[in-house]
């Protein structure tokens, strides 16, 4: 499979972007709404015109249109044709090929069977629910066997348990098939859990790009680690396993205890919302659990942040508003931190 | 049927029983001042009887259909193929859209003065008449149909590979059809009007030249059944449409 280059792109938001796309990665774009996501995915696949160049492979595409650059695209509506049935909308590419109709069958029966799909094949896009509705697209885009693979949100307006579902199922083609694929999300998780590599863009500029856990463990710069949310970064300085799936791990003062089926944890990422701060003993073990400063207070829009040493580790909580006015903490202040420990990430070494 | 249809059907149909009971009454009691203005309905089906059984009416019928349908079909095929060419060339569009929005608002009796020094009192002129009532509506409804398709269907057709030509009669085409069936239902029943209208002006024959002449022997009853049958195929040739559209695009239409 072919890799992508952008060089000095522009087009709308986006501005002077260069990019490579390794050939048979997951490549994750992630960003706020209105960032330029859908407009790069436009961009590679030519259904937008912009200045600059796209190779594809060896090849610069810049005068090739969309219906030959090979491309396969799940946009973010879908854009099922809402006059065909499944099936015809799995076969509209196969039947622009001018392939004999027995193999499209074979073709359209194989790609329904990969996607579970096979018992809607005579339904209307409007008669699905909104997973089939996907596992359709996601055919319909494979269908003609692209080199490179385009993917809108392809788990958006999912419940959860159905995008996990889903999400597990297209990992599992796209590992099969090795296509090229461009992913777009904003839901970091996901973007941790599939990619091989990711990018944030904001603003129409691509602001890093890098292996998931660089991404999450070394923001290059406060707009990325705004968006990753992970601003608190604790070095460890040593590790031990207490019990089977519990690790106990030491930073500077800190000694936390944490779910962590590995041993050496070099590394751990909290995620602001979920350090609660209390200028009385909260209750319970005093389990993870620590005394800091104050070293600064900024309110913003409806949350408060506050800044707190705890030794040598600065740690960012955020608060609501209502909840920070019930405390009364000021800046030199001790207080109580709790981590909570849903939302940890690791690094090993 | 279910029962609750069949008490809503008998529940439509009720007004219309009673408006043709109160007619009767009327008709039969004298109520307007002399049953040669007003005849009752019993009266205006008895001549309907005649009409057919002499073929008076059949005759007329016969001339006025023929005229409606080839006027509207040529009407709507032309207009349907204009429509298509400028929603999906933007270069055809600004060259036939100024004269195109110049020439609908006029109501299309208003050419019917032109065309009679034009074309002649004849068979062309009453079929002209009607291709142009149906033209320019199904015109703009189907270029609005076609340029209102959403550009993702057509990206998506194009990143699939499709030629310029499957993507407008496999995608865009079907994808604008309500809008198409818009102006052809539109001008089903309008036909019809202007049909008789160009017909009580100028034509010798069909149902607008009986109207004309029931009019001068003062025969009310003849006016009805001009009236119920204009009535009749405007409605038939709405239903039409909408029968269509249901076959064509009901099967996926809510996917709106």
């Amino acid at each position: 499979m072919p890799d992508i280059r952008l060089v000095n792109v522009s087009k709308h938001i986006c501005r002077d972007l260069n990019l490579t796309i390794n050939d048979g990665e997951i490549f994750v774009i992630v960003g706020s709404t209105g960032a330029g996501k859908t407009t790069l995915l436009n961009i590679i696949a030519g259904v937008t015109n912009y200045s600059g160049n796209v190779f594809i492979g060896d090849v610069c595409v810049d005068k090739i249109s969309p219906k030959k650059r090979g491309v396969g695209y799940l946009f973010q509506g879908l854009a099922l044709f809402p006059h065909m049935t499944v099936e015809s909308n799995i076969s509209f590419g196969l039947k622009t090929m001018g392939l004999e109709e027995d193999v499209i069958k074979n073709r359209v029966d194989s790609l329904m069977e990969m996607v579970r799909i096979k018992h809607l094949s005579g339904r209307f896009p409007h008669m699905l629910s909104g997973g089939e509705k996907k596992r359709v697209a996601l055919a319909r885009s494979l269908a003609p066997s692209p080199q490179i693979l385009l993917l809108d949100e392809p788990t958006s307006s999912l419940d959860h348990q159905t995008a996990k579902y889903l999400r597990n199922e297209l990992m599992v083609i796209l590992r099969k098939l090795r296509i090229t694929t461009v992913y777009i999300t904003h839901d970091l998780r996901e973007a941790g859990e599939i990619a091989d590599r990711i990018a944030f863009i904001s603003d129409g500029r691509i602001e890093q790009v890098s292996t998931p856990k660089e991404f999450f463990f070394n923001p290059k710069n406060d707009c990325v680690s705004q968006f990753v949310g992970m601003p608190n970064i604790i070095e460890c300085t040593s590790s031990r396993i207490l019990a089977s799936g519990l690790v106990e791990v030491i930073s500077d003062k800190m000694k936390m205890v944490l779910p962590y089926d590995g041993s050496d944890i070099k590394k751990i990422a909290i995620p602001p919302e979920d350090i609660y701060i209390s200028d009385i003993m909260p209750p319970g073990p005093a389990l993870n659990r620590f005394i800091g400063i104050v070293e600064k207070i900024t309110k913003l829009n409806s949350t408060v942040r506050v800044r707190v040493s705890i030794g040598k580790n600065n740690l960012l909580a955020e608060l609501p508003e209502n909840a920070f006015d019930e405390l009364s903490i000021e800046e030199g202040k001790e207080v109580y931190v709790v981590i909570k420990l849903r939302r940890l990430r690791y690094i090993e070494s | 049927m279910k029962k609750t249809d069949r008490l809503q059907t008998i529940w439509g149909m009720l007004p219309v029983l009673v408006f043709l009971l109160l007619w009767e009454i009327v008709g039969r009691f004298n109520f307007f001042p002399g049953q040669f203005f007003f005849p009752p309905f019993s009266s205006v089906l008895k001549e309907f009887y005649h009409l057919t059984a002499n073929g008076v009416l059949g005759k007329n019928f016969l001339s006025s259909l023929t005229r409606v349908l080839i006027g509207l079909i040529t009407g709507s095929i032309t207009g349907i193929a204009v429509g298509i060419l400028m929603g999906w060339k933007d270069i055809v569009n600004k060259a036939l859209n100024p004269i195109i929005s110049l020439l609908y608002p006029i109501p299309a009796l208003g050419w019917l003065p032109l065309l009679m020094l034009w074309i002649g009192i004849n068979e062309m002129l009453p079929i002209t008449i009607i291709f142009i009532c149906s033209f320019f509506p199904v015109v703009y409804n189907t270029t609005t149909g076609i340029k209102n398709v959403d550009k993702r269907y057509i990206y998506a057709a194009e990143t699939l590979g499709a030629s310029n030509m499957r993507i407008l009669f496999k995608v865009v085409v079907p994808l604008a059809l309500p809008n198409i069936f818009t102006g052809l239902k539109l001008e089903a029943g309008m036909s019809w009007r202007v049909l008789v209208a160009a017909e009580m002006v100028a034509i010798p024959t069909g149902i607008g030249a009986l109207l004309m002449q029931a009019e001068s022997l003062v025969r009310v009853d003849i006016i009805m059944v001009c009236l119920i049958v204009l009535s009749i195929m405007c409605l038939i040739f709405e239903k039409i449409f909408t029968l269509a559209e249901r076959y064509l695009v009901g099967k996926w239409s809510n996917y709106a």
